[in-house]
């Protein structure tokens, strides 16, 4: 009865994006608010339709949910299929929350072409959920490399100086890990002779084998999630994208590729994924300390929180390859954690970028003194980011932590100390950009948050905070799906180990 | 009642911090201490119930992180032990608050100045009432984020702001050690409360199993791991150095945070997990080591500075040694014993050195006072009272819990032993002696200052000294048997219950037998002579001092200097840290990756291009896509290969 949910949150914005383009007046001005608007509302409404499907969701059952099942292209089996599962249900609603808020945020900061932004984002939106609940192979790789193409726009038309430069780079590098990711979806098709993904699934494919589709799809993933050594596009992404565009960026785009590991690498490819651990917590850890000494050491405010990014989903990847209930579990809140907060903390940038038109560290501090409430926001989503207990941060963070030390002390050991360099970071920024005296002229009149901006900070202060000290109604609807997960890989896992004794 | 004790401090806080607007600069500081004062109230009728009745509970609100086996309530647990950390806390607390309003009656930001105190409360409050690791170190990072804030609360200082983030990052490095022991717990228990934890404890204590790759001891791994974490918050060797920086902080946070409750979270985790740490032995060796050699360690540190407010820092990090001690030979009753009384006098000291500050308009520097005492007689009293107390003198209420600690070392057959009765013999020297070189300084001899300056020493007004009086009290009384007493009376065992474990001899009865007549005298002639040291020196022969110090000034040079700790990390880690941040950046991110990949990429093809002149569209991506295919088929090959 309610399988149309899910098509409808894809399509909607899509028809929202067509009534955008129908409208037609001579007044720019008029053109541009309509097309705000109703951009606004379409994305509101998808909200709502996408928050419908969590309060419907099942959460006893590991099965997927909402199916919808139709063929597409007979001849070759491909279906349109989608469904959501506890683990992609979450990263639906991150699309669905974090939209309205780009809109919001563009609402003053975007002047030229605006329609034509608005569509953009609208047309972002119905891939981003497409993507996470597309159950067909070739209906996700469509998502997939289709939500390139508003991205590689926003950054390229809407960026700042160098977003030429920074547009090609994030292009070629997802392009090479797609094209190797279409090779390994070619190569499952003609081996299993199907492209649904449930079935895929439980197709069992020889471990040699596994091992080389698993790479293909590795160089894919690990550059969306973006994995060291293949992350250095981020940043320049970041730096060049508008505020919306980063916030897309770190808050959804960055969890298609933990996503693609949960959905791909870890249920289809179970005995690569045993096999490949040690190179995922390697480079994990690398992330992990690497950038955030890199982070350290930052006079950009987006490069620093980019930075941070790759850090964080360090976290993700390391978490996920724990193969265990803890450490998914929390590679899932750390994904969702991290799109809130660094999507926030990207926001908070905007603010002052908006007023001053400069991200350089240097430019600023004792913003305090004139903006005591959005020191007071810029300050939960630090402490979020540095993972205090009781922020969203923590409970994500710590679930990796404890996962993976039933695993491996070393690697526990290792990624533990991000908790020092992260916190040196972070307060080190905010100490440089909020507190001190006001010394900068042109910051002496600065505004602090208005009514448009709060309407965005204070709901995601609120699930920053929600999510840290409740985060049942989060976790409690993964159980089943990450316990389901952690059958599949199991028997992988008893493998390796008798080979190993 | 008990949630009441907790949540009014956080209803002050929200109150203050986001409706201080509406409330105002006058009203908010009001709700905030009335409300504190109600938690306190309660915590003593609780205290009284749980002491008395013995009515131990627990009380579970509501589930916080539940993944598998990993199930973490939020939860209130309330036995002794944390009852007598809730007196201590939701008391000095109070006393705190009501101070500051006088103390901070010319701060703009009142308001958020009175919530950070309540969340700290707050936070505290949620530390010492945990029924499990996570809930506490919860409240571990919470009160450790207040203390953040606090300290850098002047924002416009640069050394305020350097001083906060120190202090948050060297708590850090510690709750990295904590949050490994943790994990630890959980891998070795399948559980993180208390109560199945202990449980499983001695079925556990001997076992070895693979950390780091190496075959060690679970009780001893353990238990060191999460002694990191206290080390931090307690700024013991070798994690101290911020506690003498956090002085940047408002005096009353000083004495709230930095002497009286936070600091001592450290002594609380450590008797919190006795049952833990008995089964330990090696690592109550290295607690009582630590412990031992910090007490002495601050305490020659501690006579040679200059900022009142370090001394009484240093003070602190030393008793906190002796407390650590205690702990580590076994006699956790004293060592809660020590810190209820520490709590007491200690921030009867810090409030009165914030009245003395007050007074000279915000001076800390020693050598810039002198002869004050006629002009602030009330501050002056507690000064002797809060330092009679400090230095162990009988009947105030230092001399109770230091004395029994000295003593129990003493008797105690810990290795260790030995080695922290000396130690703690020493420190108890200079402690007299540190104390009464800062009253000296401070109060006599002729004034140091500008005429205009001494003029206008005044005494602190009444919402000030008052409830100083409480804390005066508290360093009298506190130590005597129908106060702190009973907790250390029958070897504290009955007061305490089951809320610690003590599983070998018990050191205390043994102290209260078996010391003999000469360490009780050599421990009260060590603190009188370290008075009568501090006399001569700074009274009778003001020449002395500077003797000593031009004629060992390399050592003298050495304890000024703090034993060259923070050079050390400076030069250790943070510049390491940065350099290699700085390269990883340039070189790694820059030259090599982005060398290799993406950049190399497109200048290899465009050199291949400009020489083949084949394909000349001259458009970047049509190269890259030419190699992109070329990839493509490359593995393609080898997965068709493979396949087949």
């Amino acid at each position: 009865m309610t399988e149309w949910l899910l098509s409808l949150a894809i399509f909607l914005p899509l028809v929202g994006a067509v009534f955008i383009i129908s409208i037609r007046n001579d007044d720019k001005a008029v053109v541009a608010n309509n097309a705000r608007l109703t951009a606004l509302w379409c994305s509101l409404i998808v909200l709502v339709v996408v928050i419908a499907i969590w309060v419907i969701f099942d959460s006893g059952t590991s099965e997927f949910q909402f199916v919808e099942r139709r063929d597409w292209i007979p001849a070759y089996g491909i279906q349109y299929y989608i469904g959501v599962d506890g683990i992609s249900l979450f990263l639906v609603v991150l699309a669905a929350v974090l939209t309205p808020v780009c809109i919001l945020c563009s609402w003053e900061a975007i002047q030229n072409r605006v329609k034509e932004y608005m569509i953009a984002f609208l047309i972002m939106e119905g891939l981003m959920i497409g993507v996470f609940c597309a159950l067909d192979f070739v209906l996700f790789y469509l998502f997939f490399e289709a939500m390139l193409i508003p991205m590689f726009l926003i950054i390229g038309v809407w960026g700042g100086p160098r977003r030429i430069y920074a547009a090609f780079k994030f292009f070629l590098y997802t392009l090479v890990g797609s094209v190797l990711l279409l090779v390994a979806m070619l190569t499952m098709f003609f081996v299993a002779g199907t492209t649904s993904i449930p079935e895929l699934m439980q197709h069992g494919f020889p471990p040699d084998m596994q091992r080389w589709l698993w790479l293909a799809m590795f160089a894919s993933f690990a550059v969306k999630v973006p994995m060291w050594p293949f992350h250095t596009w981020l940043p320049d992404a970041h730096v060049e994208a508008p505020t919306a565009g980063s916030v897309i960026l770190a808050g959804v785009l960055l969890k298609m590729g933990g996503y693609g590991f949960l959905r791909f690498s870890l249920p289809m490819l179970p005995d690569a994924t045993v096999f490949f651990t040690p190179l995922i917590y390697t480079l994990s850890i690398v992330a992990i300390i690497y950038t955030s000494l890199v982070a350290l050491m930052q006079e950009d405010m987006k490069k620093l929180i980019a930075y941070s990014s790759v850090a964080h989903m360090g976290f993700v990847t390391l978490g996920i390859f724990t193969l265990n209930q803890q450490g998914i579990e929390g590679g899932i809140y750390q994904m969702l954690s991290h799109g809130i907060v660094s999507a926030a903390l990207f926001l908070c940038v905007g603010v002052i970028y908006d007023r001053i038109h400069t991200r350089l560290i240097a430019r600023y501090g004792g913003l305090v003194n004139r903006m005591p409430l959005y020191a007071f926001i810029f300050m939960v989503f630090m402490l979020a980011s540095v993972g205090l207990p009781g922020t969203s941060g923590f409970v994500g963070e710590f679930l990796v932590f404890v996962g993976v030390f039933q695993d491996n002390t070393w690697v526990a050991f290792l990624a533990t100390t991000g908790i020092i360099l992260g916190a040196a970071y972070m307060l080190w920024l905010y100490r440089r950009v909020v507190f001190g005296e006001l010394v900068h002229e042109d910051l002496k009149t600065i505004l602090d948050v208005n009514r448009r901006e709060l309407s965005y900070f204070v709901p995601l202060v609120i699930i920053v905070l929600v999510m840290g000290i409740w985060p049942d109604p989060f976790l409690g609807v993964m159980h089943a799906s990450v316990e389901n997960l952690v059958a599949q890989v199991q028997p992988a896992i008893d493998m390796a180990h008798a080979a190993g004794n | 009642m008990h949630a009441a004790i907790v949540f009014l401090p956080l209803v002050g806080a929200i109150a203050a911090g986001l409706f201080g607007r509406w409330l105002g600069d006058k009203l908010a500081p009001i709700v905030t201490c009335v409300l504190l004062v109600a938690s306190a109230i309660l915590s003593w009728i609780v205290f009284f119930d749980v002491a008395i009745e013995g009515h131990v509970r627990t009380i579970e609100l509501m589930s916080w992180i539940d993944v598998g086996a990993f199930e973490v309530n939020w939860s209130i647990m309330v036995d002794q032990l944390t009852a007598v950390m809730l007196v201590v806390v939701t008391t000095v607390s109070s006393v705190v608050h009501v101070y500051s309003i006088g103390y901070m009656s010319h701060d703009p930001h009142r308001p958020r100045f009175f919530a950070y105190l309540s969340l700290f409360t707050f936070s505290m409050l949620m530390l010492v009432t945990a029924d499990n690791f996570v809930q506490m170190f919860f409240g571990w990072e919470g009160v450790g984020v207040c203390s953040y804030l606090l300290i850098g609360f002047w924002y416009k200082k640069p050394s305020a702001n350097a001083a906060a983030i120190k202090a948050f990052v060297v708590n850090r490095v510690g709750d990295f050690g904590f949050a490994l022991g943790i994990m630890g717990v959980f891998m070795v228990f399948k559980a993180v409360t208390f109560e199945a934890v202990f449980d499983a404890t001695p079925d556990v204590a001997g076992q070895s199993f693979s950390f780091l790759g190496m075959n060690l001891d679970i009780m001893t791994t353990l238990c060191l791991l999460l002694f990191v974490g206290a080390m931090g918050k307690s700024a013991q060797m070798p994690l101290h150095t911020w506690l003498p920086d956090a002085m940047e902080g408002p005096t009353p946070v000083s004495a709230l945070i930095h002497a009286a409750t936070m600091v001592t979270a450290g002594v609380f985790m450590v008797v919190r997990l006795s049952p833990m740490f008995e089964q330990a032995p090696d690592a109550m060796i290295v607690v009582a080591f630590v412990g031992a050699t910090t007490c002495f360690f601050a305490a020659t540190v501690g006579i040679c500075q200059n900022d009142i407010k370090r001394v009484i820092a240093y003070s602190t990090c030393s008793q906190l040694g002796y407390m650590f001690f205690a702990c580590g030979v076994g006699a956790y009753p004293v060592a809660i014993f020590h810190l209820f009384t520490h709590a007491f006098f200690k921030a009867l000291l810090f409030l009165g050195s914030g009245q003395v500050i007050h007074a000279v308009d915000g001076e800390q520097d020693m050598r810039r006072m002198g002869g004050l005492w006629k002009k602030l007689p009330i501050t002056y009293a507690y000064m002797w009272i809060g330092s009679l107390a400090l230095a162990g003198i009988p009947i105030f209420a230092g001399y109770w819990s230091k004395d029994l600690i000295i003593e129990s070392a003493f008797v105690s057959d810990s290795p260790m032993g030995g080695y922290a009765f000396w130690l703690g013999v020493g420190a108890a020297f200079l402690t007299a002696l540190y104390s009464w070189r800062l009253i000296i300084m401070t109060f006599h001899g002729r004034p140091r200052m500008s005429e205009h300056a001494f003029g206008h020493a005044h005494e602190a007004p009444r919402v000030m000294w008052v409830p100083l009086l409480v804390l005066a009290a508290g360093a009298l009384l506190g130590g005597l048997p129908f106060l702190g007493g009973i907790m250390v009376y029958h070897g504290g065992h009955e007061f305490f219950g089951h809320s610690i474990t003590i599983l070998g001899e018990n050191v205390i009865e043994l102290a209260h037998e078996a010391t003999p007549f000469w360490v009780k005298a050599l421990v009260l002639v060590v603190a009188a002579s370290g008075v009568a040291a501090a006399y001569i020196g700074y009274m009778w022969k003001p020449q002395i001092p500077g003797l000593l110090a031009s004629n060992f000034r390399p050592l003298y040079k050495f304890l000024l200097n703090k034993w060259y700790f923070d050079e050390l990390y400076d030069w250790l880690f943070v510049r390491p840290a940065m350099r290699l941040g700085h390269g990883l950046w340039k070189v790694g991110d820059g030259a090599v990756i982005d060398g290799l990949g993406p950049d190399g990429l497109a200048a290899a093809t465009l050199n291949i291009a400009r020489r083949a002149r084949a394909m000349q569209s001259g458009y970047l991506y049509h190269y890259a896509f030419a190699m992109l295919i070329g990839v493509a088929v490359i593995v393609s090959w080898f997965l068709f290969r493979a396949w087949g």
